[in-house]
Formats: C-alpha cells, sequence, structure tokens
C-alpha cells in the first residue's frame, strides 16, 4: 500500500526535516504533516508544521483529522551529548510509547509505522560479531541510559507491531550518519585537526551519508518494508583509514587503561566524548546492510565516498561559514505562503473539467434525472 | 511485527548484495591490509618458514582451490606460531594460493596493539556469524583451533595431547555453510616453545591469557615471547569431511555434530601420533 498521507513526528530533527523534503518532491504524497516541539531547521514547500508536544491525545486528534495512513518516528535522541539523561529518556522511551499509542485503536487510519532506531541498539562490546544482522539480539545489557532508552523504545515499536498484525511496523536502525547538514558526537570528533584515539585500537566505523537517511527513510515509506533494517552504507573503514582519508592526524592520546578517566580530562579541554562513543573508539561495529538492499534499496554512497564527501565540505566550510544565514522558520510567512489565495503556487496545476467533460457530466445528470440508463457518455 | 507475507521481497541470494570491493581502499571490511600482512608474510613468516621452521608440508591436493572450506588444526606453543605456518604453506605450496582467515578468540580484540595487528593481518574474531559469513558467503578458507587456549596452554609434558575439541561448535558452523572441513595434523609447534610451568599470580598481575614459563620467556623480557626454538615443523592436510551430503539441517542433530568433531579429533590425534613416530629429530625431521 503506498503511503499518501504522512505524519513525521520530529520534523525539527535533522532526520525529520530532510524527509518531509525527500517525501515533498513525491507527486504521490499528498500531505505531509510534521509535529515537534521546535520549529523545523530546514526549508520546507509544503509540509505543514504543527507545534506540539508529544502527548498522545494531541496527536491523536491529528492523526484522525487529517487520516494519517502513516507515521514516520523520527524523534529518537542517539546522542547522548544533544540533551540531558533525563530528557533523553522522556522523549525516547515516553514520547515513544506516546506516538504508538495515538497510532492504535480499533478505528485507526495508521497502516504503517515507521521507526527510525539507532545501531546503538546492538552496543559495542569485545565479542560482538563483525557485521550485526537484524536477527541477533543484544548480546549483553546495555551499558549506558541512552542505550538502554533505546532497547526500551525498540521492544514498545515490537510490542505494537505484534498487537496490529495489520500495520506495516519498519524499524530502521541506522549507523552513524555523517554529511554537511548533521551534527553528531562523531561529526565533531571528525572535524578536529587532531584526532583523539585510544593507544593500540584501531576500530572499524560503518557511516550512512545523510542523503541516504534520507533515502531509506522515504524508501520505508514508498514501500512496504515490515521488521528490522539496518541502514548503512557498504564498506567498513577502519578509524586510522578515515582519519588518513580526512587528511587528519591521527593521536592516540586516550590511555587504554583508564580511559575514562581521560575521557574526563578531555571534557575539561571542550572534547566532549559520549560513553556510548568511548566503547566505539574501543571495538567498533560494523553492520550488515543486506537485508534493505534485498528491498531493493541502492545506497547513493559507500562508507569511504560519505567520507570524502565529509573531506570536502570540511574543505569549502571556512569559506561558506558567515555566507548565508541560518534557515529561520517564519510561522506567518510560511502561513501566508501556503493557504493565501494571493500566492501563485508553481506546479499546482488545478484540476478543471473541460468543456466536453461538463457537457458529459451534463448529460449524464439529465438522463438520471428522467430514470434512463445513462447514454452517449464521452469519457 | 506483522507477518512476513505482507513484504514483497524479491528473493535475492545474499551473496549477490554483499558489498563491491573498492580499489582505492587500503582495508577490507573485516580490517585486513595488504601491505601489512604482504610486509609480515615477506620478513617474518618466509623467515620462519623457510628458514626457522624449515616447514614441510603433505596433502596440500586436499585444500580446494575455490569456495569456502574450514581448516581445523591442532594447537600449540605459548604464542602459537601454526596458524602463520599454514597460512604460509597455502600461499606457497597451493597451486592457487589462496588468503586463509585464522580465526582468533576475541580477548584479543582486548588487548591494546594486538587488536589492532590482528585483524590487519588477516586474523577475524571468532564468532559463529563471522564464520558463517567468510564460509558461506564469501566462500574464503577460514582457521580454527578447536582447542583454543586449551590447547596453546598446555605443558610440555602434555604435548601432542590433544585437548577437547570445544563444543563441536566448529562442525556446527560448517554444516550451515555446507562447506567441507579439512583436519590438519601439525607437529614442531609443541618443541618450538615449549611451556614448562603457569605462574598464576603473574597472570593476573598482568591480565594476560596466561602467564607461561618458556625456555626464553620472562627470563629474556617481554619480546622474548617472540623467540621461538628452531624445531622442524610438517603440516599434514588431511582428506576434507563433506558436511553437505548429511541431511536437511545436520546441525539440529546434536548428537551428529558430537560425532563428527570427535571423529575429526581422533583423526589429527592418530596422524600426529604417527608423524611423530616417523620422526628422527625434533630439530632435523
Amino acid at each position: 500500500m503506498p503511503s499518501k498521507r504522512v505524519l513525521i513526528t520530529g520534523l525539527s530533527t535533522y532526520w525529520g526535516g530532510r524527509l518531509a523534503q525527500e517525501l515533498e518532491a513525491d507527486p504521490d504524497v499528498e500531505a505531509i504533516i510534521g509535529i515537534d516541539r521546535t520549529p523545523p531547521k530546514v526549508e520546507l514547500e509544503r509540509t505543514e508544521f504543527v507545534q506540539v508536544a508529544d502527548h498522545h491525545t494531541l496527536i491523536r486528534r491529528i492523526v484522525q483529522g487529517a487520516e494519517i495512513d502513516t507515521v514516520v518516528d523520527t524523534r529518537l535522541v542517539i546522542d547522548s551529548i544533544t540533551t540531558t539523561p533525563r530528557k533523553a529518556h522522556e522523549n525516547n522511551v515516553i514520547g515513544t510509547m506516546n506516538i504508538l499509542a495515538a497510532c492504535s485503536g480499533p478505528d485507526t487510519t495508521v497502516k504503517k509505522v515507521v521507526f527510525r532506531s539507532s545501531a546503538h541498539y546492538y552496543g559495542c562490546e569485545q565479542d560482538d560479531p563483525s557485521f550485526f544482522t537484524e536477527d541477533m539480539r543484544r548480546p549483553h545489557a546495555p551499558r549506558t541510559a541512552l542505550e538502554r532508552d533505546i532497547v526500551e523504545a525498540e521492544a514498545a515499536v515490537g510490542d505494537f507491531g505484534a498487537k496490529h498484525p495489520q500495520t506495516t511496523v519498519t524499524v530502521l536502525r541506522f549507523t552513524h550518519g555523517l554529511g554537511p547538514d548533521i551534527r553528531t558526537s562523531h561529526s565533531q570528533l571528525l572535524s578536529l585537526p587532531v584526532v583523539p584515539t585510544i593507544l593500540g585500537f584501531d576500530p572499524r566505523y560503518q557511516f550512512v551519508h545523510e542523503d541516504d537517511i534520507a533515502g531509506a527513510l522515504a524508501h520505508a515509506v514508498r514501500e512496504d518494508l515490515d521488521g528490522i533494517y539496518n541502514v548503512a552504507a557498504d564498506g567498513v573503514l577502519a578509524l586510522s583509514e578515515i582519519i588518513s582519508l580526512l587528511g587528519k592526524t591521527n593521536a592516540p592520546i586516550l590511555p587504554p587503561w583508564g580511559t575514562g578517566l581521560a575521557v574526563a580530562a578531555a571534557k575539561r579541554l571542550g572534547i566532549r566524548i559520549p560513553r556510548e562513543m568511548v566503547q566505539e573508539l574501543r571495538f567498533g561495529r560494523g553492520l550488515d546492510n543486506r537485508r534493505l538492499k534485498a528491498t531493493g534499496y541502492r545506497f547513493r554512497y559507500t562508507s569511504r565516498e560519505t567520507i570524502e564527501k565529509l573531506r570536502e565540505h570540511q574543505r569549502v566550510q571556512p569559506m561558506l561559514r558567515d555566507a548565508g544565514g541560518e534557515y529561520r522558520y517564519e510561522r506567518e510567512v510560511e502561513d501566508f505562503l501556503r493557504w493565501s489565495p494571493s500566492v501563485r503556487r508553481e506546479g499546482e496545476a488545478e484540476w478543471r473539467p473541460s468543456r466536453d467533460q461538463i457537457a458529459a457530466l451534463r448529460r449524464t445528470l439529465d438522463s438520471l434525472e428522467a430514470g434512463r440508463e445513462p447514454t452517449g457518455t464521452d469519457r | 511485527m506483522a507477518g512476513e507475507t505482507t513484504t514483497a521481497l524479491t528473493p535475492t541470494d545474499p551473496r549477490d548484495l554483499l558489498p563491491g570491493l573498492e580499489p582505492d581502499r587500503r582495508l577490507d571490511d573485516w580490517g585486513r591490509s595488504e601491505r601489512i600482512e604482504g610486509l609480515f608474510d615477506s620478513t617474518v613468516y618466509e623467515f620462519y618458514y623457510r628458514i626457522w621452521f624449515r616447514c614441510e608440508v603433505e596433502g596440500i591436493e586436499n585444500v580446494p582451490g575455490t569456495g569456502g572450506a574450514l581448516l581445523v588444526s591442532n594447537h600449540a606453543g605459548a604464542l602459537p606460531p601454526d596458524a602463520a605456518m599454514i597460512t604460509k604453506a597455502i600461499r606457497e605450496e597451493h597451486p592457487q594460493p589462496r588468503l586463509v582467515r585464522p580465526l582468533v578468540e576475541n580477548f584479543f580484540k582486548g588487548y591494546p596493539g594486538l587488536s589492532m595487528l590482528l585483524p590487519k593481518i588477516g586474523c577475524v574474531p571468532a564468532h559463529p556469524a563471522n564464520a558463517h559469513r567468510l564460509l558461506a558467503d564469501e566462500g574464503q578458507l577460514a582457521l580454527v583451533f578447536p582447542e583454543g587456549r586449551k590447547g596453546s596452554e598446555k605443558l610440555y609434558k602434555e604435548r601432542y595431547r590433544l585437548r577437547r575439541f570445544g563444543r563441536g561448535g566448529f562442525v556446527e558452523t560448517a554444516m550451515k555453510a555446507g562447506v567441507p572441513i579439512i583436519p590438519i595434523a601439525v607437529i614442531g609447534a609443541e618443541e618450538a616453545q615449549p611451556i614448562f610451568a603457569h605462574v598464576s599470580a603473574l597472570q593476573k598481575l598482568t591480565k594476560l591469557i596466561y602467564f607461561p614459563i618458556t625456555p626464553t620467556f620472562p627470563a629474556l623480557g617481554p619480546l622474548a615471547a617472540l623467540a621461538f626454538l628452531p624445531a622442524k615443523f610438517k603440516i599434514r592436510f588431511l582428506e576434507p569431511v563433506r558436511t553437505d551430503d548429511m541431511g536437511a539441517a545436520p546441525w539440529e542433530d546434536a548428537s551428529l555434530v558430537q560425532e563428527v568433531a570427535q571423529e575429526i579429533r581422533a583423526r589429527i590425534q592418530e596422524e600426529l601420533l604417527d608423524m611423530i613416530g616417523r620422526r628422527r629429530s625434533v630439530w632435523f625431521g
């Protein structure tokens, strides 16, 4: 079933915004509605934004009112430096439950739920396989609050799927996204001139380009993918390889023992390394992306090309800084552009019946009125 | 999630979806570096293979030229040189030189330095999923030592007495991948680095997997762990054991798995005794 009326939760996150842009280009998608607590950060043409917190009765009203058939949940916090653990828990666990609650019920219009998850689900341990597949359960209990929240959120989505067999439930586990517009602790680490690494370790890393993030989410909206899918580009790189591709210096300054203390010291110097990342800097992680590829999705970039793109961006970034102001959402302007009859909307060729069609319709109506079978309809 | 029937997937061979090789990459997806492995191969391995251990190889024709196969060998020496010598033997003697991926226990992933070096020289952490990908999907040769550390930590007086072959996991892996198992018997490694005793207090202190007393270690310092006595190495590749003709899903049958594991262990043990029986000198063969 192709999705026509889509609700994006977390429109103001990078993922939600990019997905909305991607879906706007698709004429099959009739309505795109985005919700979030804060205004969107990217320019949107026809997406309607509703500023609302994750409250299930409100979301439910939006879902019912707009006859939403597909809900894409992109709110998940995957980087513990972006917010406090408490807020992350509120968002990742309670928020997910609210959104699922808004989609459930016997009279719901929702036919598909796409949940953006993270490869943090798998964690990062010494005895991990080199390539995680979707069927692998997390081998160890979660180490950090963030991982625990992600596991819990996924369990809620799994429960929802079990209770709603008619609904297509897609879980996309994304590896680290990289690109000019995405800011995570990994992109911050890789933008330093000297990249701190743990002495004696060279972890394996896999990335996904930001275009592929939007592409994979849109793919899940267009196709019916039931189940869990890893989203990670082809190719697993060693950290040393990444650093040399970026033309940076590899600085193995974090000691292999007592790494936690060194990380605390680095924090004082302004380099924040979240706990998930410390594990990854030691053991790395690779994902098997073949299940998603088998559904017909083709990645536009490999991990290596993603890094090369990042390098290009890092080269031109100093020139671009202060060039153009950042996008700011202006409610009044957006509303005017969307709803005012004075605005000439490009590409919106309004359908008008032709003279012949009106004549045919009139004849049909006349004949129906006269109680006869309609005859001589042109169409 | 809802039933699989709603998903309109075209059945695709997962092998066709493996990522392609990018020509400019210096490493493969497992982390192996052609350059670093080549460097080791042309210096350290070459020296030990030709000059120090003077390896002698029999039955190389038992190693298939294409497709996946699981090589299973006995294991010895505090810092076992057998993996490198088997790898080198296939590269040197086989008509179609092939890469061998030794599966190493994942505690090495926790050692700084080793965790960096081992993947670069082609080692892969031992995990059933890794072995399956190597054997079934990539069609490579994987080398396992089912005795694991129990083999390498055994004392000199217990030499050439095979330890328990794990829980037969290697047989299960080969069955699932449908690849043959090629047993290998190696002699020489026990004498190259005999262990006379273990010091458990120092093991706890250093957090090594064991702290052995060998002729050179620890008396001559930590690097002496790399020093081997020049014992003569003999490597014998035995006839492959097919696993694809044992019926459907043979790995479900725990007794069959144990039986095959026992049989392979017995064959290697028998072959080892035969080789030692024929050997005139530990040093000259």
